[in-house]
Formats: structure tokens, sequence, C-alpha cells
């Protein structure tokens, strides 16, 4: 599909009738083919020897900065339709104040995206998914907007969207009548760029957001996890999130 | 019943062609010049099959974040937008819109806008990652050596 210069139309035929080893492929009865997609050759953007994460480090995070919060509306066109009480967020900045000591500390909240997501068991129509990087998205096409997943998530991640949109984003397309959440910037991770919201704290100058592969242990997010204390939001649930927090 | 059909269409095709013989529009839809080179598959293939390639690779996308597609629904309006009398392309909301020629024609309801920009974007990440040759500073690869991977 790399070839630009082949025929789309004898391409889809070639796909299943050469298909070598990047495609494996089962006659269940004629006309029924079942394409398998491995092997050395695939080239799948999605490679399931990574896992990307997030750490974020609330001690860095400042109180009156929300450049992340900024930088993924403008990436990903949400927000700003004048309807704070039905407007997506994808990501808010959260406050949090120790009543005892009144220390304040502050750090953003997105899509933890899980290991164990809730959102994907609920969902009925399998709309809500999993990536095999671990990156949890929403596939539109087949959501219902039944809100589900905004009921299991304990992050409150997920938001629905209420009213028609136009002029959406082109890598980011959301409609009227389904749920949305933080996308991890899948388009610019899929093109080897870093997310909005890392890019946007690292000119703040703050360099609270760490990206990186969790399954690789030479990466600079698993060697400061291996080092320093950590935590994840909820912990007690289980979930094992792709972001996790530190000086929280 | 054949034979009532037969006539009724025969006569509706005398009448048709008698109306618009002079005139210039016609009962087929006025499709939109497109820009850009043609489709190596011709015009008739992509008629009967855009639905198909453009719903499997959806999938591919999405699940596997295969972006190298060379069809996409965004790419399509690098040729295929339409531009009103002030040159600005139209949404689909405009009845000149390109995917609306046809199915205003054939009575079928597109779905694909209700997420998806039905006008060319200006931001097109695509071209500019493609354009671009100096290292870029949002680069994965950029950013793990300022954060010190592997050291």
């Amino acid at each position: 599909m790399k070839d630009a210069s082949m025929n789309r139309a004898e391409l889809t035929r070639r796909d299943v009738l050469k298909s070598g080893a990047a495609v494996a492929t089962l006659t269940l009865a004629p006309g029924v083919t079942l394409m398998a997609f491995g092997g050395s050759e695939a080239e799948a953007a999605a490679d399931a020897g990574k896992r990307w994460g997030l750490l974020i480090d609330a001690g860095k995070c400042a109180d009156d900065c929300s450049a992340c919060v900024t930088a993924c509306s403008t990436e990903n066109g949400w927000g700003g339709s004048g309807n704070p009480e039905t407007d997506s967020q994808w990501i808010r900045k959260v406050t949090l104040k120790d009543k005892s000591t009144g220390r304040k500390v502050s750090a953003p909240v997105m899509c933890q995206h899980c290991e164990s997501p809730p959102c994907v068991d609920v969902c009925p129509t399998g709309a809500s998914f999993k990536r095999v990087d671990g990156i949890v998205l929403v596939d539109k096409h087949i959501c219902i907007g039944c809100r589900y997943c905004m009921m299991a998530c304990p992050f409150k991640a997920r938001s629905f969207v209420h009213e028609p949109i136009t002029d959406q984003k082109v890598n980011a397309p959301r409609g009227q009548g389904t749920v949305e959440s933080c996308t991890l910037c899948v388009h610019r991770v899929d093109k080897g760029r870093i997310p909005a919201c890392v890019e946007s704290c690292e000119k703040a100058g703050h360099d609270a957001i760490l990206f990186g592969d969790l399954r690789d242990p030479e990466s600079a997010i698993s060697k400061a996890l291996k080092a320093y204390p950590s935590t994840a939001l909820r912990d007690d649930l289980g979930l094992n999130p792709g972001v996790r927090y530190t000086n929280l | 019943m054949k034979r009532l059909f037969a006539i009724l269409f025969l006569l509706s095709g005398l009448t048709g062609s008698a109306a618009f013989a002079d005139s210039s529009s016609s009962l087929l839809p006025a499709i939109p010049q497109a820009t850009g080179e043609p489709h190596p598959e011709g015009n008739e293939y992509w008629r009967r099959h855009h639905m198909e390639l453009l719903k499997h690779d959806r999938d591919l996308t999405l699940r596997d974040g295969e972006r190298d597609i060379d069809a996409s629904l965004g790419q399509c309006f690098t040729c295929h937008a339409v531009t009103d009398d002030a040159g600005e392309p139209v949404t689909v909301e405009s009845e000149k819109h390109f995917c609306r020629v046809c199915h205003d024609y054939a009575a079928v309801q597109v779905d694909c806008f209700m997420c998806h920009r039905s006008t060319p974007s200006e931001d097109d990440l695509g071209q500019a990652m493609t354009s671009s040759t100096k290292p870029d500073e949002s680069s994965i690869a950029e950013y793990l050596k300022r954060v010190g991977n592997g050291q």
C-alpha cells in the first residue's frame, strides 16, 4: 500500500491473492476470507512492542499554567463553543489540597490509557478499544453514544459531544452523538511526533510531562519510574494506567 | 407490466431528450471538475468502489495506526474541492459540494461529515511533515535525545 504508483484496483485483489509473508489469508467459505496481518514485514504504525505512557511530575507543574490544556484544545479542536456545561474536556488541570498541611499541588488529568480500561469492558459495540501500543481510543464509526464508558471511567476523562460540529481538525474527527477523549495525540505519535501537551509543557519551560515507551527499560520514562516513587490515580482499582504521577 | 414500464421509459427518454436537447443541463448530475492527477484506476472504478476503499482503510488507520495509506477522506479534497463565488471551498452544507452532487442525485445519505471536515484543511499535518526536511523539534526521536533516553 505504500507504493503510490501501484494501481489500487489491482492492489486490493493482490492483497488477498498474492499476500506472501505479511498477510496470511484463510478462505472460510467462497467469498469469505479471513486476513491476518502480522509477521516481520508488517509495518503497522501501532507497534505491539511498545506501550506509550506519560509521567507527570506534579512538583514541576505550575499552579497557574494551563499550556497543556490550551495546546490539546488547539491541536484537536475541542472546547470554546461558548457552552461550558456541555463542552468537551479532553484534559483538565486539577488542584489538590492536603487539608492537614495546606499543601497545594496541581497536575493535568486526561485519559489515563489504562492497561485494563473499564471503558472498553462496558462498551456494547466495541467502539471503545485499546490499540496494541496501549492507546485507548473511541471508534466513532461504531460509537452509538450510549455513554456507558463515561460512567465506567473513574477519571472523568471522557466527554459526550452534544452539539453538531463543523470545521473539525483533519486529524481529529469529532461529531455529535459520540463520546471522545484524549487520544494521546495518536495522529502525531503515528507520524513519530510527541503529543501536543508534552510539547507545550516543554516549551512553557516546565518539563512536567515526560513521554515515552513504558515497555523499553532503557527509555527515560522507564528509568524515572524505576528510580523515583510514582503513583497511579486510583491505584486501588488495579487498572495499571499508562499515565503516572510523581510528587502528587 | 414489463411492457408498460418499457413504454414509460421510452416515453420519458423521448420527452427528456426533446426537452433538454438544446439546454446545457442534463438529467445526470454535473460532476465538478477535479484538479491534480487523475486516479490511475479510472473514474468508473472509483465511482463504484470509493465507499469500500474508504471503509476498509478507516479501520486500518484507526485500529492499526496505518497512516501512509494513499487514499484518505481528507486527501479527497486536495483535488475534489469545489469553491464558491468568493473562492472559498464549500462545505457539505452546499449543494455544490463534490460528494453531494452525486449523493443527492442517488438519494444516498453521507454520514462521513458528521465527524469529518468536508473542506481541505489549511494545517494538513501530513503535508507539513513531508515538506519539512530539517529535524522537527516535536519528533519523538529528537525529544528522546533531549530527555536523555538510553543514557
